[in-house]
């Protein structure tokens, strides 16, 4: 682990720490979302690069992980922050508040995933259209098909 | 753009304008304008005679010329002799006033929204703002995008590794070697292969003149907004002969699917090094014609110089990254910072700005272009030897001419085009620095043959949440110059 880490992992002792291909990886608890957030940005990850999701279905209990790539410009060093989100009321708290740089990753996630984000001042749709059903990225949403002459089952995916 | 062009008087010189004073009394002088006569073929002809010194730039400049001002005789048009000195110079322009003063006892029933675009030929694409004017000044700023969102990173998980490059090349359509080089570099990473030497030089050239070529378009598409229609047919003259190469090389123009897992799909083509050669030859010197047009020019300073500012700390809170964020001083380079390719080895500057504002993203962009250069040349004077990809034949395609004669070559290209290979399962995020800042790719893999999730960290999307902040206060005259300045590529915003 990076040296620049351990007084982060000191404080909180629910998270588990992994090595990913050589990058240290969080895998924080969803209440201790915030409170971890804001004490690595305390210890200078003042970027927050990334906000992403990833939809496990049913490979894993807890169906969504909510994924945050920081970036710290003095230490030289990247930390990646993973979540995992039920099923049920999918929601974890925002981290605009802390990075205003999250706003519009949190919003693309919450449009592909339906994963609300506690405490952020526009959760809106950003990519899809405001009347649009559904959230295209989770793996149980089709990737739709045309209409095709001549084929027997007059649809391709 | 007013560029009246001041009369040649006999002799061939330029009457004396000395440039130092120019009327924006608050302005920081500007620098004194180049001395450079000396035109490259296709550039605008000289207006001196050979071998004479211009010393003057050929532009109107309000206040700057004799005064010519001859009281006239037409009635109701004539300035009356009650006009002020002041008034007077407002009235013929040598004053620019454009300083709005705030005036707090404005209700919000004179506030009015006014929505620019996504269909306005300077929004870069279809990008949508939303602006709440007060008279002429923008109070607030939405962005609002998705106009081209297109799903890719659902169609990623569709696609296998191997045509994974198809679809992120399509993605930031100016610099469509970045975009793969990050998916290639993910991909390698979960293999756990590198790529041989040559492979990495070979990147390192093709995306560092991609660069080149974006930052060309950029300086035209940002000089086209302002007015300086002339930079606009400039950078895209010169961005053609980049192309070439890049159609020489990879067979497209654009989107080439070049950058593969595993390596690049093809070597270099015969005689490469006097095709990249005659670039660096021509760049350059083009380069100065640019700053001879734009640098010390007084209405492309009034238009860029003090607009659309983003300081340091707003740039780091809203995450932005490359020349936007270089602009505004901090001195931030993916190139420096987490090395990829083997870049390190290459010896380069990271230009940076002082004061954020569109003038300094103009010039970091700029010397940028003259960084890419440098490196295209170490790279191109030390090209090492040997296979352009990794000898893995799970990986890779076997050469055409081993398919003839081997059946197990015929096997691994069958399957390798129907199957794809499969990944070990992981996930790992990888960034390389493109045109617009930090371009990540955060591929996750179950072990199949395609992605199970691949999520693209666009930085045209970051950069976009700048532009309230940037424009908070400012004219609306203001807003095409900083969207430019940004350089968003709604391919990339939207995915």
């Amino acid at each position: 682990m990076n040296p620049v880490l351990e007084s982060l992992a000191a404080g909180f002792d629910t998270v588990a720490w992994e090595e990913s291909h050589g990058q240290d990886v969080a895998r924080v608890p969803g209440e201790d979302w915030e409170a971890f957030a804001r004490a690595a940005k305390e210890i200078g990850f003042e970027v927050c690069a990334d906000v992403t999701a990833v939809d496990w279905l049913r490979q894993r209990p807890e169906r969504y992980e909510v994924v945050a790539n920081l970036l710290s410009i003095a230490h030289r060093t990247r930390l990646r922050m993973i979540t995992s989100v039920g099923r049920e009321d999918p929601t974890v708290a925002s981290l605009t508040p802390i990075w205003p740089g999250a706003g519009f990753a949190e919003r693309e996630v919450y449009d592909m995933f339906g994963i609300h984000f506690d405490g952020h001042p526009d959760l809106t749709r950003i990519l899809m259209p405001d009347e649009w059903e559904g959230h295209p990225l989770r793996k149980d949403f089709g990737v739709g098909s045309v209409p095709v002459q001549f084929k027997e089952s007059h649809q391709v995916s | 753009m007013v560029d009246e062009m001041t009369g040649m008087t006999e002799g061939g010189r330029p009457p004396s304008n000395p440039p130092s004073e120019t009327p924006e009394g608050g302005r920081p002088p500007s620098t004194p304008p180049s001395e450079k006569t000396a035109m490259t073929e296709g550039g605008p002809p000289p207006s001196t005679p050979p071998g004479e010194t211009r010393d003057t730039l050929d532009i109107w400049v309000a206040g700057t010329e004799e005064p010519q001002f001859q009281p006239t005789d037409e009635g109701t048009q004539e300035f009356g002799p009650d006009e002020t000195e002041a008034r007077l110079d407002e009235q013929f322009g040598r004053v620019v006033d454009d300083d709005y003063i705030f005036d707090d006892e404005v209700s919000d029933d004179e506030r009015s929204v006014l929505n620019m675009g996504p269909q306005h030929p300077s929004t870069h694409g279809v990008l949508r703002l939303q602006l709440e004017l007060e008279g002429e000044v923008i109070r607030r700023t939405k962005p609002i995008i998705g106009y081209l969102h297109t799903g890719m990173e659902k169609t990623a998980e569709q696609l296998s590794f191997y045509q994974g490059p198809t679809n992120v090349t399509r993605m930031d359509y100016l610099a469509p070697l970045h975009c793969e080089l990050a998916y290639s570099l993910a991909v390698e990473r979960l293999l756990g292969i590198e790529v041989p030497p040559r492979a990495a030089a070979i990147r390192i050239l093709m995306t560092e003149l991609n660069r080149v070529s974006s930052h060309l378009v950029a300086l035209a598409t940002n000089g086209m907004d302002i007015g300086a229609l002339s930079m606009m047919i400039y950078g895209f003259r010169e961005r053609e002969s980049i192309l070439a190469f890049f159609e020489k090389t990879t067979g497209l123009r654009m989107n080439h699917n070049y950058i593969r897992p595993g390596g690049v799909a093809a070597d270099l083509p015969p005689r490469w090094k006097d095709d990249v050669a005659a670039i660096l030859d021509d760049l350059p010197g083009r380069l100065d014609d640019y700053d001879d047009l734009l640098k010390a020019n007084p209405i492309w300073i009034a238009r860029t110089q003090g607009v659309g500012v983003i300081s340091a700390e707003e740039a780091i809170a809203f995450s932005i990254t490359g020349p936007a964020l270089r602009a505004a001083g901090v001195d931030w380079d993916l190139r420096r910072a987490f090395p990829y390719s083997g870049i390190d080895q290459y010896e380069f500057d990271v230009p940076v700005g002082k004061s954020g504002d569109v003038y300094d993203r103009y010039r970091v962009r700029v010397d940028e272009i003259l960084e890419s250069l440098k490196i295209v040349e170490q790279v191109m004077d030390a090209i090492p030897k040997g296979d352009y990809r990794v000898a893995d034949a799970k990986i890779t395609p076997p050469p055409r001419g081993r398919i003839d004669e081997s059946m197990e070559a015929l096997i691994h290209h069958f399957k390798l085009f129907t199957e794809g290979f499969k990944v070990p399962s992981g996930e790992t995020y990888v960034a390389v620095e493109s045109p617009r800042g930090e371009l990540g790719c955060y591929l996750v893999s179950d072990g199949e043959a395609q992605p199970y999730r691949m999520h693209t960290r666009a930085p045209s999307f970051y950069n976009l949440q700048a532009l309230p902040i940037a424009m908070a206060d400012s004219l609306v005259a203001d807003t095409i110059a900083t969207i430019a300045s940004m350089d968003p590529v709604m391919g990339d915003v939207d995915r």
